[in-house]
C-alpha cells in the first residue's frame, strides 16, 4: 500500500467540492445542475407526457426513459463524437435502473416521463454526477418519489479506498486501480447501481460501500438544500 | 399556426410593442460568460433572455483540404438537444440544426475573421482543425443570433493546444490564441406582417412571415446571409432588414469586448 497522499490533495473519504442548483432550464418540466470538482451534469425532466411510440404505452405503469449525453467539448481529450455510442447507452440503461427503485411509475400510466442528462465538462464520476442532477431534477418536477438517490464512486487505489475518484485518480498507473460507481437510496438503505471496474478483495467491497454510503449520505445533505433554496447555489463547504 | 396568436402580436407590434414589454428593435438582456470549461480549449455561454446557448471549442490535427493544402480548417456543429426544448428530438440532426450550423459557420468563415494560414503545420501534410459545437441549455427563441455570438466567444477565448510528435497534448494549453483579422457579428431581422423585428421570442419565431440573418465585419460589410421563412421579400425590405441589422451589430459588438 503505497499511495498514502491523494494526488489532489484531498482526504481518503473526502468528497470533491460540490455545487448544487435546481430550476436551471426554464422549458423543462424540471431541472439540476450539479457539479462535483470539475464534473459537471445538467439535467432536465420532460413530463410526464404523451409517450411515442405508442406500442409502448403500458395502462398500469409509465415509463421512465433517461438518456445520458457527453457534449462535444466535454471530455478531457480529443472532441466527444455527437450521438450515442455504446458506452452513453449503458449508461443511460444503469441511470435508469438506478432511479426506477424511487419513482412511482403508477403514478402515470401511458405514459413517458423523459430524463435528458447532459455533461458539459467530465473529470471521472460522470455518471453519478448525472444520476445526482436527475434525482434532483425529477423531484423538481414534482414527480412522486419515494426519496432522492446520492450516487458517488468509491474505490481503490494502489490499496487505499478512496472516496470520489476523479480522472488523475482513475488513470494513476503507479498500482491497481479499481472503481466503483454507486447510487444509494437512503429510506431503504439500499444500492440502486453498481458497478465496478478493476480488482478488489470482496471484504474491501464491503468497507468501500459503508465509505461509499457516507459520501453519498453528504451529497443527499445538498441535494435537498438546493430543492429548498431553488434559484441559488448551494456549496457543500 | 395560431391565426389567434398572431393576430395579437401585430396589434401589439402595430404599437411598437411585444408581450414582454420591449420595442421592435430591443434585445432581451444579454449575458456573456467566457472560459467556462476545462475540458474546451475555448468556451462560452451566451444567455439572451431565456435562451442559453454553450459553445465548445475542440483542436484537432489532420490533413488540409486539396484545395488550401496551406490553410487550417473550421468546422461548426450545432447539437440541438433534447434536454433544452420540447420540441428537439434525440436522433440525427435535423434540418433546423444543420442551418443553424452552417449560417453560424458561413458568417465566420466569409468574414476571414481567422488567419487559417497561420493554422499550417506543414503545408499539404498536416494542419490544425478547429471544431466548434454549439449546444442550447435553453431555447427560449432567437438561437441563430445567440449562437453566433457564443462561438465567436469561443473562437476568441480558445488557446492552442501543446504540439508534440504531430499529435495534441490536450492538457497542456500554451498561451497562444488564434490569429484573428476581423470580428464578425450576426444578427437576424423577423418580419411579421409589415413590421421588423429582432431578437423573437418562440411565439414570435412562429408567426414570423420571413427571416435575414446578417453577418457583418468591423467595417459593416456583409459577409453572409441567409433567407428564412415562408414569404418573398422585396429589394426594399431587404433594404430595410439590412439597415436594421447593421445598426444592431454595432450595438452588439459591446458584448465582445
Amino acid at each position: 500500500m503505497s499511495y498514502k497522499k491523494r494526488l489532489d490533495g484531498r482526504k481518503f473519504d473526502e468528497l470533491r467540492s460540490i455545487e448544487a442548483k435546481v430550476g436551471v432550464v426554464k422549458n423543462a418540466t424540471g431541472s439540476a445542475y450539479f457539479k462535483i470538482g470539475n464534473t459537471m451534469a445538467y439535467a432536465a425532466v420532460y413530463g410526464p407526457r404523451d409517450l411515442f411510440p405508442r406500442f409502448l404505452k403500458d395502462p398500469k405503469r409509465g415509463l421512465l426513459r433517461c438518456n445520458y449525453n457527453m457534449m462535444p467539448f466535454s471530455g478531457m481529450g480529443e472532441r466527444v463524437r455527437p450521438g450515442p455510442s455504446r458506452r452513453s447507452k449503458e449508461i443511460s440503461m444503469v441511470t435508469e435502473g438506478a432511479l426506477l427503485p424511487v419513482v412511482n411509475l403508477e403514478n402515470f400510466p401511458n405514459s413517458v416521463v423523459d430524463v435528458y442528462i447532459e455533461l458539459p465538462q467530465t473529470d471521472a464520476g460522470s455518471r453519478c454526477a448525472g444520476i445526482c442532477a436527475a434525482s434532483m431534477a425529477l423531484a423538481d418536477a414534482g414527480i412522486a418519489m419515494k426519496d432522492l438517490v446520492g450516487a458517488v464512486s468509491v474505490g481503490l487505489v494502489d490499496g487505499q479506498i478512496v472516496l470520489d475518484l476523479n480522472y488523475d485518480e482513475e488513470a494513476y498507473d503507479k498500482g491497481d486501480v479499481a472503481d466503483i460507481p454507486m447510487a444509494y437510496i437512503p429510506n431503504m438503505d439500499k444500492f440502486s447501481l453498481l458497478q465496478m471496474d478493476g480488482k478488489v478483495k470482496p471484504e474491501d467491497l464491503i468497507k468501500a460501500l459503508e465509505l461509499a454510503k457516507k459520501g453519498a449520505l453528504e451529497i443527499l445533505k445538498v441535494q435537498r438544500n438546493a430543492l429548498k433554496h431553488r434559484f441559488e447555489v448551494v456549496k457543500n463547504e | 399556426m395560431n391565426n389567434e396568436k398572431q393576430n395579437h402580436i401585430i396589434n401589439y407590434l402595430k404599437k411598437d410593442l411585444r408581450f414582454d414589454g420591449r420595442k421592435r428593435e430591443d434585445y432581451r438582456k444579454i449575458e456573456v460568460e467566457t472560459g467556462i470549461f476545462k475540458t474546451a480549449e475555448g468556451s462560452a455561454r451566451v444567455k439572451i433572455g431565456d435562451t442559453e446557448v454553450l459553445a465548445g471549442v475542440k483542436f484537432e490535427v489532420g490533413k488540409p483540404y486539396p484545395d488550401t493544402p496551406e490553410e487550417g480548417t473550421l468546422m461548426v456543429n450545432s447539437e440541438l438537444i433534447p434536454m433544452s426544448s420540447p420540441k428537439f428530438e434525440s436522433g440525427p440532426p435535423s434540418p433546423e440544426s444543420i442551418e443553424l450550423s452552417r449560417v453560424v459557420d458561413r458568417g465566420i468563415r466569409e468574414s476571414k475573421a481567422i488567419d487559417y494560414k497561420k493554422m499550417c503545420i506543414r503545408p499539404g501534410e498536416l494542419v490544425y482543425s478547429l471544431v466548434v459545437d454549439i449546444v442550447p441549455v435553453n431555447a427560449a427563441g432567437n438561437l441563430f443570433d445567440a449562437a453566433a455570438l457564443a462561438v465567436w466567444l469561443a473562437i476568441k477565448d480558445a488557446k492552442f493546444p501543446k504540439l508534440e510528435g504531430d499529435k495534441l497534448k490536450y492538457k497542456e494549453p500554451t498561451k497562444q490564441k488564434l490569429p484573428i483579422l476581423t470580428e464578425p457579428v450576426s444578427i437576424t431581422v423577423y418580419k411579421i406582417a409589415n413590421y421588423y423585428l429582432v431578437d423573437p421570442t418562440p411565439d414570435e419565431e412562429e408567426v414570423m412571415d420571413a427571416r435575414l440573418t446578417v453577418a457583418l465585419t468591423e467595417d459593416g460589410t456583409i459577409c453572409a446571409l441567409q433567407k428564412g421563412g415562408e414569404e418573398p421579400l422585396s429589394k426594399a425590405e431587404i433594404e430595410s432588414m439590412i439597415g436594421l441589422a447593421s445598426k444592431k451589430a454595432k450595438e452588439l459588438r459591446k458584448y465582445l469586448r
